[in-house]
């Protein structure tokens, strides 16, 4: 299924489901369209109108691409793709160490750190028991990951330490590999406690929002203080010792600063090289959430963005956006690309006191409890309806060219605002989409020479 | 320029599923999936490590 899309001035054509890249003149351009539009007997009529006999000449050569299977590709291998019963893994885990945070952030989607309940700590039994399932349950997959996350996780560094000295003595007996990652908001960290990080932490994400500004307006401590100073200071302390690598600043954007490529170059200013602004998730009704009126905004910012940062990239100021990272080059074989994060089967979270649910953004929902750590024991019903919610079985998903970048989406997005994990939410597909095509333009632009485009 | 350039050919490989990559959801975002940043571990990829030309 082939998207034909200007950016930046130049056109492209992406075939979604063989993932080959084509660049375009505009009458290229046209007629991609008019073939996806009015099929090749009609797009033919009518860009012999336009452009005259040249077109034949063109869609002859549009026609040996898609026998190629390099455009207008509809593979019906993908259909084939095996239902699960039971989902037979679960490869990684997002531990809720901590259910309470040293920040009061106002968009936050875990209600300020408690996640609408008690503000708890995990026990360390409570994680070792979870890490146990973990190995329990990963069979033969050797390569294993455990995010703690929160709230804040260095709440409760202390157990995370612990868990980590615990999960490397799993990896020994059971023949395993724990990839270990934490999200922080970098507001209390030592040195020490950096030593250590960078010691054991396979990657960290640092929430930071991007100019003071716009971060301390959401950000505030909890006795409502500013926030920024602090945690810049130590997220810079990071990035440098880590050699800019392993690491990602995340910040979050509202509908406060739709001009969120300012905080992505912010952040750059700041020094750092590996960036990420994402959109917030939040129900209409909050004074802070994106709406559908917000989205061509966010979508122009999305193109200034890509913009400035082809521009440093060029220059010597070189970062890394996350979304703008694609890689088109090889990527994930298909069935990661059908199945996604495998939240729910192959991904779950533990909160403190050792429930599990399908992902950190499910913890607290009702009806999505799958099981808790002390038995062991998983709702398999329930797993299997996520295992199964792959980006084929989603109707909405059919038609869509970008089906197998995305896998369909957030299962927890889509639930939360459709009231189903199977129909993904709206304004996730269009982002997510724009994001894409900036990718693919920025590929182009930085490997595709000057000369070989106009040849 | 010509009217279309092949920049890559078909590049979604069908075979795989070891399922020895990254969960996507554990990178960077925590809220939005995306899965096409990724690499393959099994092809011996780095995953999700980008780094500067020549670095």
């Amino acid at each position: 299924m082939v998207h034909s899309f200007e950016v930046a001035g130049r056109f492209f054509a992406l075939d979604g489901d063989s993932g080959a890249v084509h660049m375009l003149d505009k009458m290229g351009f046209d007629c991609v369209r008019a073939a996806e539009e009015l099929g090749f007997c009609e797009g033919l009529a009518a860009m012999k109108e336009k452009y005259g006999g040249e077109a034949e000449a063109l869609f002859a050569e549009l026609s040996a691409l898609k026998d190629e299977g390099l455009l207008f590709l509809n593979d019906e291998a993908l259909h084939a793709q095996p239902q699960e019963e039971a989902p037979s893994v679960v490869k990684a885990l997002c531990l809720h160490v901590a259910h309470d945070c040293n920040l009061r952030c106002r968009y936050c989607f875990a209600g300020t750190g408690a996640f609408h309940g008690e503000r708890l700590l995990m026990p360390l039994e409570v994680g070792k028991k979870a890490l146990d399932l973990l190995v329990a349950r990963s069979g033969g997959r050797r390569a294993l990951e455990v995010d703690f996350f929160g709230g804040e996780p260095m709440m409760n560094f202390g157990v995370v330490k612990e868990l980590v000295a615990y999960g490397r003595e799993l990896e020994g007996k059971h023949g395993k590999r724990i990839r270990f990652t934490l999200t922080t908001n970098a507001y209390e960290l030592s040195d020490d406690d950096i030593a250590f990080l960078n010691k054991e932490m396979a990657n960290l994400v640092l929430s930071l929002d991007g100019r003071q500004a716009v971060h301390d307006a959401l950000r505030p401590t909890k006795e409502g203080g500013s926030s920024y100073a602090q945690s810049l200071e130590n997220a810079k302390k990071v990035a440098k010792s880590r050699n800019q690598q392993g690491y990602y600043v995340r910040g979050t954007f509202t509908r406060n600063n739709l001009d969120f490529a300012k905080d992505v170059l912010a952040l750059s200013d700041a020094g750092f090289e590996q960036i990420s602004v994402e959109p917030v998730v939040l129900r209409p009704d909050s004074p802070y959430s994106l709406k559908e009126e917000h989205l061509p905004a966010i979508l122009n910012e999305y193109d200034r963005l890509l913009e400035q940062y082809l521009k440093r990239r060029r220059e010597g100021k070189w970062f890394s956006f996350f979304h703008f990272v694609v890689d088109l080059e090889g990527g994930p074989c298909l069935k990661k690309r059908l199945t996604g994060c495998g939240a729910g089967s192959e991904y779950l979270a533990v909160t403190p006191d050792g429930e599990i649910y399908p992902c950190h953004q499910f913890v607290g929902r009702e009806g999505f409890l799958l099981g808790n750590v002390f038995d062991g024991k998983l709702n398999d019903e329930m797993r299997a309806s996520f295992a199964n919610n792959h980006v084929l079985s989603k109707e909405k998903c059919a038609g869509c060219w970008a089906r197998l970048y995305c896998s369909g989406g957030c299962a927890a997005n889509a639930q939360a605002f459709s009231g189903s994990i199977a129909r993904p939410y709206d304004m996730e597909c269009e982002m997510e989409k724009k994001r894409l095509e900036c990718a693919v333009a920025a590929y182009c632009a930085e490997n595709v020479r000057e000369e070989e485009a106009s040849d | 320029m010509k009217h279309i350039i092949t920049i890559l050919s078909s590049r979604v490989q069908k075979e795989g599923g070891c399922g020895e990559c990254q969960a996507s959801c554990q990178s960077a975002c925590k809220t939005s999936c995306t899965v096409a940043n990724q690499s393959c571990v099994s092809r011996g990829e780095k995953i999700l490590l980008p780094r500067k030309q020549g670095a």
